[in-house]
């Protein structure tokens, strides 16, 4: 097993430089800051696309992006779609309801018969952690993680980011407040990973059993901290993420009532008051209204809610694109630092440019 | 039938023999301990065990064969034979069979199916409750008739304390040791692997350790209320190794075992979500797994015990969450033993033939077993404590392959197999699996 962990990470070392070098998205925990930046950096490249009349490049023409979701998502499922689509791949939903001891055929026979059909991309959203893991194995297809139980939900925290570096132009010193069920969220450990990585602070806050101050040693360097008041967290963050309480946890006795919950742990005008005054709400989504976030904190001026789901967008598409191989990018990267200062600059506005041919509309026809 | 062990290093604790003799074995029991020089007797055939370790027979208080009901996993037959290719001469049989060995038919049927294998000695360990249900006290005194050495819940602890007493109490009654799976479930709930940094990492539901302690101080405490024998099985954190050091102190008769697989990984093997690392308990911090390295040397724990648990590939092959917990662990036993203990320092050769011989005959009252004496049975465990060699799943005798310890290169093997007198496993010069009948 060590054996296996020195390979993954000689592979990153060795080829970070020109990005995302790697067969699949499984977790941000594996990814260098470096090529962190580099999808972010290649996201803004690709939120314009959106913006078009013909909002449609064919980067992707002749690929094949299998989306398995085996839980409900829309916004996600809806997402990678898109991404794909706009990026002229042919995209396939595949929804199961249930995972597979239920259904009768294991994960991994799917994997095998979707694998038979040679996709490029599989889009994997299941219920355990590890599942992608699992897929990535057996399949030569670039298998994305689109959230694995608890584990990570790479894309989202990548879109995050985006989000925070937009309004925030860094995210290196920044002072993050995560709030609510810390422990079931693949959000969470994605974003703590992430933001650390990227020199963020993160302080972690909600009712104690989901809160667990173990938390805090998840990253070294003591960038995470936890508390168990919503204030001591907000208190003068300069971004504020709220988690989304699933509903279907309640019963398993880790808060009293929702409408404690409320009282306790939503974030509420009077709550985020605390926090800079520039600072910024965010929520991965769908929200209860009520619970976790107030109505006129979700809907208020500094709620990016929206945002996000745009940059999610832009965030897929570069993934699969960097995925996808990103071959001209990698070359003119490397070109780029073979030269001097000079030359690495007018590279640089060739690799823009010969990037952006590749984002040229699709011709008609 | 005559057997001479000959040129070999006899390690014997009990008789305090650590030196060069020859063993001589007649008619399935010890005959006498020669001096290298003697004369073979006539008619004797020759092990020629020269720079061998020549030890009493391992036994294994722990294996899950899982007939009847499972045969897919394993049979009775090629469990024998994994066991022997391990280097064990005797397995206990725990009682999770399908049905469950709770009646003395189970129990006959078992020691039928391992007398039919004629390999490893199989010692079947009946069910605490019925079904192991936690809810009915089983048939103890009928299976010990027929041949039951120990009584386990195992796989499942018993929930209620107040059945525990009545079992303990009971069990007493036919100097029947109780051997306990400590498990509090209602901490444990959903858990898949030890909770700490590593399942919060990988987002896994977590075991605490503390469910495996509290049961542990409970038991050890009805123990002294009840007076019964109690045997911990597959010990793996601090807390209960601190229970069953304070119940040594107070002279009680508690007795634990430790795993192969608890004192050589850490949960940090579950990252990359090999199914195979998930058993329970479950592999636990470095802080857990010193405890046991300190635990193993300063004589706290009594035994290894290996708890084989085979499960087929495909039940394996799902997602971490939902895929069985346990390893199979007869063939890997010994050489982590060796390569991980005795080569590392921890325990020596005499302790480590203690620890897989001497003491597990003496928990479970395995009469002339665990020991070299002139008339105790001839079962000898033959080592090469040097032997530098590779495990190799697919290679293996159990019909199951879920283990984490495929491809590792290990130091020390048992090299010979000999039961009642009989060579029932000889490792091949190639090292790989064959079996001389």
């Amino acid at each position: 097993m060590r054996k296996k962990i020195d390979k993954e990470e000689q592979r990153t070392d060795e080829r970070a430089p020109t990005g995302l070098a790697r067969k699949d998205l499984l977790g941000i925990r594996e990814l260098t800051s470096a090529e962190i930046v580099h999808v972010l950096d290649t996201a803004e490249t690709f939120r314009d696309i959106s913006q078009r009349e013909i909002k449609k490049v064919p980067t992707l023409r002749g690929r094949t992006v299998i989306n398995l979701f085996f839980e409900p998502s829309t916004r996600t499922r809806t997402s990678f779609e898109l991404a794909g689509k706009r990026l002229s791949a042919d995209t396939i939903n595949i929804s199961a309801s249930t995972s597979s001891v239920t259904k009768g055929e294991t994960l991994l026979d799917t994997a095998r018969n979707l694998e038979a059909m040679s996709p490029d991309f599989i889009v994997l959203r299941h219920p355990s952690a590890g599942a992608a893991h699992a897929l990535a194995r057996i399949c030569r297809a670039a298998v994305i993680n689109a959230g694995d139980g608890a584990h990570e939900h790479p894309t989202q925290a990548l879109l995050d980011a985006l989000t925070i570096r937009q309004h925030k132009e860094r995210i290196e010193g920044l002072e993050v407040a995560i709030l609510g069920d810390v422990l079931h969220s693949r959000v969470a450990r994605s974003n703590l990973h992430l933001l650390t990585k990227l020199g963020a602070r993160v302080r972690l806050a909600g009712p104690g059993p989901l809160v667990p101050p173990e938390l805090a040693t998840l990253v070294a360097g003591g960038a995470v901290r936890t508390a168990h008041r919503i204030e001591e967290a907000v208190e003068d963050a300069d971004v504020v993420m709220v988690l989304r309480i699933q509903r279907e946890r309640q019963t398993s006795a880790f808060f009293p009532s929702l409408r404690e919950y409320a009282v306790h742990y939503g974030l509420t005008r009077k709550r985020l008051s605390a926090a800079r005054p520039d600072a910024i709400v965010m929520h991965p989504g769908p929200m209860n209204r009520g619970i976790e976030i107030a109505s006129d904190v979700a809907d208020g001026t500094r709620s990016l809610i929206l945002d996000q789901v745009a940059n999610g967008l832009a965030v897929r598409m570069a993934v699969l694109y960097l995925l996808a191989g990103g071959s001209a990018l990698a070359q003119a990267q490397t070109r780029a630092e073979a030269s001097d200062a000079a030359e690495q600059r007018r590279d640089k506005a060739n690799k823009n440019a010969a990037q952006l041919a590749l984002l040229e509309p699709v011709p008609a026809g | 039938m005559r057997l001479l062990i000959a040129n070999g290093y006899v390690i014997d604790p009990t008789q305090g023999i650590n030196g060069g003799q020859n063993l001589l074995i007649e008619d399935g029991r010890v005959a006498a301990l020669l001096s290298r020089g003697d004369d073979v007797p006539e008619g004797a055939e020759v092990f020629d065990a020269t720079g061998l370790i020549v030890a009493p027979g391992f036994i294994d208080l722990h294996t899950h064969l899982r007939e009847p009901g499972q045969e897919y996993k394993e049979t009775i037959q090629t469990g024998a034979l994994a066991a022997v290719a391990g280097g064990y001469t005797s397995v206990c049989a725990m009682p999770n069979t399908d049905p469950v060995n709770d009646n003395p038919a189970v129990t006959r049927f078992i020691i039928e199916q391992a007398e039919a294998a004629g390999l490893a000695n199989v010692f079947p360990v009946g069910a605490i409750t019925k079904g192991s249900q936690g809810k009915e006290l089983a048939e103890m005194g009928e299976m010990r008739r027929a041949g039951i050495v120990a009584v386990t819940d195992d796989g499942r602890s018993v929930p209620s304390a107040g059945m525990m007493r009545r079992a303990m109490e009971y069990a007493r009654g036919f100097d029947l040791p109780v051997m306990d799976h400590c498990e509090e479930r209602t901490l444990t709930a959903g858990g898949v692997m030890h909770e700490g940094e590593w399942s919060l990492r990988l987002g896994l539901r977590g075991s605490v350790a503390l469910a495996e302690e509290l049961d542990a101080w409970r038991d050890c405490a009805l123990a002294e209320l009840t007076g019964a024998r109690l045997h911990l099985a597959h010990v793996s954190t601090r807390g209960a190794i601190e229970a069953v050091r304070r119940a040594k102190e107070r002279g009680l008769r508690v007795t634990c075992e430790v795993a192969p697989h608890h004192f050589t990984l850490t949960d940090a093997a579950v990252e990359g979500y090999d199914t195979n690392t998930k058993m329970c308990p479950p592999l636990r911090s470095e802080e857990h797994r010193a405890a046991l390295l300190e635990a193993l040397a300063d004589g706290t724990i009594d035994a290894i015990a290996t708890d084989h648990a085979p499960h087929h590939a495909d039940e394996k092959a799902l997602e971490y969450d939902h895929a069985p917990n346990g390893i199979t662990g007869l063939e890997t036993a010994v050489g982590l033993a060796l390569d991980r203990l005795v080569h590392q320092g921890v325990v020596g050769l005499e302790r480590l033939v203690e620890l897989c011989s001497v003491k597990p005959a003496r928990i479970f009252s395995l009469k002339d077993r665990g020991t070299l004496r002139p008339g105790a049975w001839g079962d000898v465990t033959i080592i090469d404590p040097d032997l530098e060699w590779t495990f190799q799943a697919a290679c293996s005798e159990s019909k199951s392959r879920n283990t984490p310890f495929d491809g590792w290169t290990l130091r020390g093997a048992a090299v010979a197999t000999i039961v009642a007198g009989r060579i029932v496993y000889r490792r091949s010069s190639e090292q790989t699996a064959a079996h001389a009948r």
